[in-house]
Formats: structure tokens, sequence, C-alpha cells
């Protein structure tokens, strides 16, 4: 079954980290802040892989070393065997945890903006772009501007650009975080849904146990700082996920496992705290 | 600056059409009621009519230095320093904005420097002006472009400083280059601040030539004023007076256009 939708199974490994660790200055000034340590993985190509840890343990710092926008202090990340050195705009779009949408243009134009900036041929941008609003359900409101839209429409339309974009690699940074409860578990399934029929290599950052389960094929759980890979766990589960999932033992058996994971790690991450309540 | 453009959006764009009538209406009123008050206390000589002319007299003065064409000679003059000063203060502003602000390090060490010498009144270097440079239109216009040149200045440094970041990085994670960094991301987002301090510069800039000229000049519609209240002409005096107060109303509204365009944000 997982076969068959082209999940799960590791055919081929596109992005690689290796024995990558981050080292920056604390910001009070003192000393340095180990963000990462000695990270290897290895994810093949459209994998959906979580990355979830207590806060600061470096998981969007790893994702922000894949797509380039940070050189590690040591080791390296690859992608398709090539050692990344910088943005690959042809290979890997973002989408954060704010739309970043120009207030000033239209989501066509937003998205427009960004197959310029990938040097997309001019004459397929806005076909490729209507199409990539089509398919997140936003074609009626090519020609509105962001501040007319919801924050789940404009996170909609961040995938959207993302998706323009036409890259392997699609990297997710807490993308969910500033939405309602009831939103996201639309676009989880929506996401879900495009995961079946787009073969798209996906790193989600996330702070939501639920989100993990039901969006992973593998979940990558991190220790407080330094951040170290404590675990990994795989849901073997076929996209698109239904509703029905979340309320199965499976998901809830995962789902505990991976709260007991985790658990540990957010006590030591808050520890000082704590003894300070004590 | 930012608070200042978010207050005037909000005193200009969510108005409906009926309060934008009623707006209009209480601004006319307060019009009329000041030329009824000026009349009633020219007609019953509370005033002396030898310090505060009657408004038809005012009117009939008024219209004969427009008609006969009598002012603009000195019109010209104005106009002519403006436009000399006005392109100086605005390059000058822009260019040493956007350099400060080119590196985090530069905001923060140039921003306050300017800012401080703004905070101090600019006016008292006129007499410099016109030590070194003559009672002509160059001095007019060098201070001119000095008043103008400090809100262009720092608008353009809060400007481009005050960027999301997240437009920033999304631009680099797409492959933007700097050109296109630059035109199609930080301009347009520090466009309205930028705006701003250039209608409220050049706005300056215009005014400061007239306070110029009213000090120490031999021509100009600023001086003109003066000439007439030193020959005791107070008749034209307030004539020059309304004709000074319609052209910078004019220069404000033709300035306020170039924050219009910004509309949506």
């Amino acid at each position: 079954m997982t076969n068959e939708t082209g999940r799960g199974a590791m055919a081929e490994t596109l992005i690689k980290v290796e024995d990558v660790s981050h080292v920056f200055p604390a910001p009070d000034g003192g000393g340095e802040v180990i963000a990462l340590e000695g990270i290897d993985i290895e994810i093949g190509r459209g994998e959906m892989v979580s990355l979830i840890g207590p806060s600061g343990c470096g998981k969007s710092t790893l994702l922000n070393v894949i797509g380039g926008m940070i050189a590690p202090s040591q080791g390296a990340a690859l992608i398709g065997g090539a050692r990344v050195r910088g943005p690959r705009p042809k290979e890997v779009a973002y989408i954060f945890q704010e739309s970043a949408l120009l207030p000033w243009a239209t989501i066509l134009d937003n998205i427009k903006v960004s197959l310029e900036f990938q040097k997309a041929p001019r004459a397929t941008r806005d076909q490729v772009a209507r199409e990539a609003l089509k398919a997140v359900g936003l074609d009626a409101f090519a020609t509105s501007y962001p501040h007319q839209l919801s924050g789940g429409m404009k996170q909609r339309a961040a995938l959207a650009r993302a998706l323009s974009l036409r890259t392997d690699v699609l990297l997710m940074d807490e993308p969910f975080a500033a939405l309602d409860e009831q939103t996201r578990m639309i676009f989880s399934e929506d996401l879900s849904r495009l995961l079946a029929n787009e073969r798209k290599t996906i790193l989600l950052v996330t702070h939501s146990l639920a989100e993990a389960v039901f969006l992973s094929d593998r979940i990558f759980v991190f220790t407080s700082r330094p951040g170290r890979i404590k675990a990994v766990l795989e849901v073997d589960e076929p996209h698109p996920r239904s509703p029905a999932f979340m309320t199965s033992p499976k998901f809830n058996d995962l789902r505990n496992r991976l709260y007991e994971l985790l658990r540990d790690e957010v006590l030591a991450a808050i520890g000082k705290d704590r003894q300070g309540l004590a | 600056m930012s608070a200042a453009s978010a207050a005037g959006q909000a005193l200009t764009a969510r108005l409906t059409p009926a309060q934008r009538r009623a707006s209009a209406l209480v601004k006319l009123s307060a019009l009329a009621l000041l030329l009824i008050v000026w009349h009633f206390v020219t007609v019953t000589e509370i005033v002396s009519p030898f310090f505060l002319p009657k408004p038809a007299d005012v009117l009939r003065n008024f219209i004969r230095i427009v008609g006969s064409g009598q002012a603009w000679p000195d019109l010209k003059v104005t106009l002519f320093e403006f436009a000399i000063a006005g392109p100086i203060a605005l390059v000058a502003g822009g260019l040493v904005g956007f350099l400060v602000s080119l590196t985090r390090y530069g905001a923060r060490v140039f921003e306050p420097i300017i800012s401080s010498v703004y905070a101090i009144p600019i006016i008292i270097f006129y007499p410099i002006s016109v030590m070194a440079l003559g009672i002509g239109p160059e001095s007019k216009i060098a201070h001119g472009a000095l008043f103008g040149f400090f809100p262009i200045c720092l608008n353009t440094i809060q400007g481009f400083s005050r960027v999301d970041p997240l437009l920033i990085r999304l631009a680099h994670s797409t492959g933007a280059s700097q050109r296109q960094l630059f035109w199609r991301i930080m301009l347009p987002a520090a466009a309205p601040t930028i705006l701003s301090g250039v209608r409220l510069g050049l706005m300056l800039c215009f005014l400061a030539i007239i306070g110029g000229e009213t000090i120490a000049s031999i021509e100009g519609i600023g001086h003109r004023v003066v000439w007439y209240a030193e020959g005791m002409q107070t008749g034209n005096m307030f004539a020059y007076i309304v004709f000074v107060v319609l052209v910078a109303v004019i220069m404000n509204a033709a300035l306020s256009l170039l924050e219009f365009r910004k509309g949506r944000s």
C-alpha cells in the first residue's frame, strides 16, 4: 500500500545531512550557543519528514542549513549528491510561519515575482501561477491583495507560491503556527492530499504532536539544546490521510510515544525555570 | 513618521461619502466664520483698518495684484528657488539616507546624528547662507535645501531599515539578485515611508525659502509681504499674505498627491 503511493519506501536518498554542527554567538554577547551537534540524517525522495523538539533545539537552524540560508559551522548538507552552498531556488522552496506576501502586490503578482526571481521562463509565469492558485483553491482570489485574505488563505497563497516554483524539496518552518485549530486541520488534510498526488520531499518543523503524526512518514525527535537527534518514529500510513486516522489507535499510540520522548527534553529545556520555582 | 501617516490614513481613507460631505461643511463653516469675524471687527473699527483692512478691500487688492500680473515676477523667483532647492534636498536626502541604511551599523551610528542635527533650529544657519551666498536666490536655495534634506534623509533610512526581514529571506531563498531585491522588494516596501518624508521635506523646503525671503532678500513673494509692511501699505501686504497662503496650500495639495498613490497597505 505504502509502496504503491510512492511514500514510506526509501527508494533513493535526496537529502543528506552529514555530521552537521552549528554554533552561534550568544545573544547576550558572552560565549557561544551550540544549536546543533552531530546531525546525520538521510531523507528519501518523496518523503514527508517532521522535525520536532523543544524550543531552541535547532530544528529551524537545520532547516536553514538544508535550504542554504545558513552555512553550518561544521559538516554539510547535500541535495541530490551536491553540497549545499547557498539558496537553491530551482530545488528548494520555503514556507514560513508568516505568509511573507508582498502587501503591495496581488496574490497572482506575488507568485509571479517569485517565479521571476527563480528565473522561470517569462512566457509561462502567468499560467504556472494561476495553476498553483487553482491547486490550493484560491483561483478566485488571484487579483486580491494580501490584506483582503484571512490568515489561512494567506498561508494557502504561500503554499501556492512554493508549489509554483516546482521544486523537489519543500521546507516548512512552522507553517501552521499562526493559524487557528480548525484552519490547521483543514490545511493538514489538504497537504496530505497534495502529498498523495505530487511527489514532493517535505521537511516540516512543528511543535504540534498531532500535526507531526498526521502528516509525516518519519518524525525526527530532537533533544533540548544542543540539538541532537534523540529518536526517529515511523508512521506507516498511506497518504492521503483522512480525519478518521486521527482517532485510530495507531495514531494515539504514536502520539503518546512521541509525547513520552519529548517530555523529558521539554523538561530539560525549561529545567532552570522549574528549579527556580521549587 | 509612520504613526503620523497612519493617523493621516485614518483621517482620509475611512470616511463615508456622508461623513466627507459633513467634514467639508465644517471646514467651509470655519472659513466663513473667520471671514465674518474679520469683517465684523473691521467695519466696527474695533481693530484699526490700518492694521487690518476689511476683507473686501483685501480681496480687491488681491484681484488687482493677481489680475495685473504684478505678483508674477516675485512668484517666478520663489518657484525658481524651489525648483532648484527641492531636487537638491530630494537627491541628497535620498542618497545619504540610502547609503546610511545599507548597513545596520551605519543606521545605528548615523541616524541619531542626523536626527539630533534636525532637532536644532536650522533657521540659525540662515545668516551664514546670506553671508556666504548673498541676498539673492542662492542663499534661499541653500537654506531651503538644508531644511528639506533632513526629513527626506531620515525617512529614507527608516523606510529601508524597517523592511520586513522575512520578505528579504523569501527573496534570497527564491534566488533574487541584488538588483531585484532592491527594485522589487526594498524600494516598494520602503516607498510609503520615503514618500511621506519627501512630502514633508519638500513642503519645509518651500516654507523655508519663503521664510528666508522675509528675513533677507530683494525679491520673491515672501520678500514682497515684508516690503509692503515696511512701506506701511497694509492693504497690499494682506493681499500678498493671502497670495502666499494660497500658493502654499496649492503646493501642499500637489505634494499630497505623492502619498495618495500608495493607497492599499
